[in-house]
């Protein structure tokens, strides 16, 4: 055995080692930190077969960015998970048959890296790649022409792909433009230009009465200067003036 | 957070390498491994990293979200607008060979353009998600 084959080996271990642990762990900090290594040890993996393309993406999203957005999360949601209601015998159930299913169509797959395998053959495809990419487009990395060039339709379609995700995330997550009113202790204030984020969820932990505010901006006595001036400096105590205009 | 003056530093020397090396991984693509969408991946990177160190606020003053989600339908758009240049050019939907007098310098500029649009939507997309994940509060159950 090649000394390549000891280092499958030691990743292998090592991946195998991880996702365990992250099922095992109770502490979603630890298990996202887990999955970051996973992804790491993953990438590892793929430089050993040769794939450097895409260990460099594994290793810049799997264990950068998506560690990043999930530690956001939990920042959002807690680091403790719950003890799960259920029995796991399903889930076992479930991934031991999956599992099963996919070490069993393992044994079709041709050996790994062989010049003969079908995929290297195809006269269209991959043969015409490897023989004329570089009298194409003079490119030495292969991998580029064939993602930029021959496959140039997918590619516009991924690129497509990450702009739709983009658009899907802000509908679901992002907010919006800032609220024009809040409701503050008991009254609608019009909020003064510059006011950050920040500065308005200390406010609006209060319920505001029934009632749209456009249709009562005009009926609320307690909005005057005076008694709202020592108020939080980024609330315009004249604002509701100035709504009632507009 | 003040305090943490190594940290600060530290990110502000790294953040320029950060940048340039998204560049290499970019313009290197055709020589060895990298491309448009793991460059974006760093070059978005070395905004999360400096929104971590220095706040949510400031990288939002460095970058505003909206240019963010410019950049990430723009990239799309130029990704497009190569092929629509190949058609002008008297080719096909993304037929590279008719940008140069040689078909093979052609592609290069072609391949190097499409790139730069994966470039741009990645490195939009990839922050525009961290501004989302980031700029929400936690809600306390």
């Amino acid at each position: 055995m090649s000394w390549l084959g000891v280092v499958d080996i030691v990743l292998l271990t090592l991946l195998a080692v991880t996702g365990v642990a992250v099922i095992r762990t109770r502490n979603l900090f630890a298990a996202v930190m887990l999955a970051g290594i996973y992804s790491l040890v993953s990438a590892g993996l793929f430089v050993v077969m040769d794939a450097v393309d895409v260990a460099f993406t594994e290793a810049a999203v799997g264990a950068g960015i998506s560690t990043v957005l999930l530690l956001g999360t939990l920042a959002l949601v807690g680091y403790k998970e719950r003890k799960p209601s259920h029995t796991p015998l399903v889930p076992i159930f479930v991934v031991l048959v999956t599992g099963g299913i996919l070490a069993y169509g393992t044994a079709d797959i041709p050996p790994f890296g062989a010049a003969g395998n079908p995929i290297h053959q195809h006269p269209e495809v991959g043969r015409y790649y490897l023989d004329q990419s570089y009298s194409d487009t003079h490119i030495p990395n292969v991998v580029t022409p064939v993602l930029a060039s021959y496959r140039g339709y997918d590619t516009m379609g991924e690129t497509a792909v990450i702009f739709t995700a983009m658009v899907g995330v802000l509908l679901l997550l992002a907010r919006g433009p800032l609220p024009k009113r809040v409701f503050h202790e008991g009254r609608w204030m019009t909020l003064r230009p510059g006011t950050t984020r920040e500065d308005l969820e200390d406010l609006t932990e209060e319920t505001p009465p029934t009632g749209s505010p456009a249709s009562e901006s005009g009926t609320h006595p307690a909005a005057k200067a005076d008694e709202v001036a020592d108020l939080h400096a980024d609330v315009d105590p004249n604002g509701d003036e100035e709504a009632t205009h507009g | 957070m003040d305090d943490r003056v190594i940290l600060r530093v530290g990110t502000k020397i790294l953040i320029p390498f950060i940048l340039l090396y998204a560049l290499y991984v970019q313009f290197h693509g055709d020589f060895g491994p990298g491309g448009g969408f793991q460059a974006g991946v760093i070059f978005a990177a070395a905004f999360v990293l400096y929104a971590l160190v220095y706040g949510l606020g400031n990288a939002i003053k460095v970058l505003p979200p909206k240019v963010a989600y410019i950049c990430g339908a723009l990239g799309v758009m130029i990704y497009l607008g190569v092929g629509y240049v190949t058609m002008f050019m008297g080719g096909r939907f993304l037929e590279y060979n008719v940008l140069a007098h040689d078909p093979a310098h052609g592609q290069e500029y072609g391949i190097i353009g499409v790139e730069f649009g994966v470039l741009v939507t990645v490195f939009g997309v990839m922050v525009a998600f961290f501004y989302a994940f980031a700029g929400r509060r936690r809600i306390d159950p």
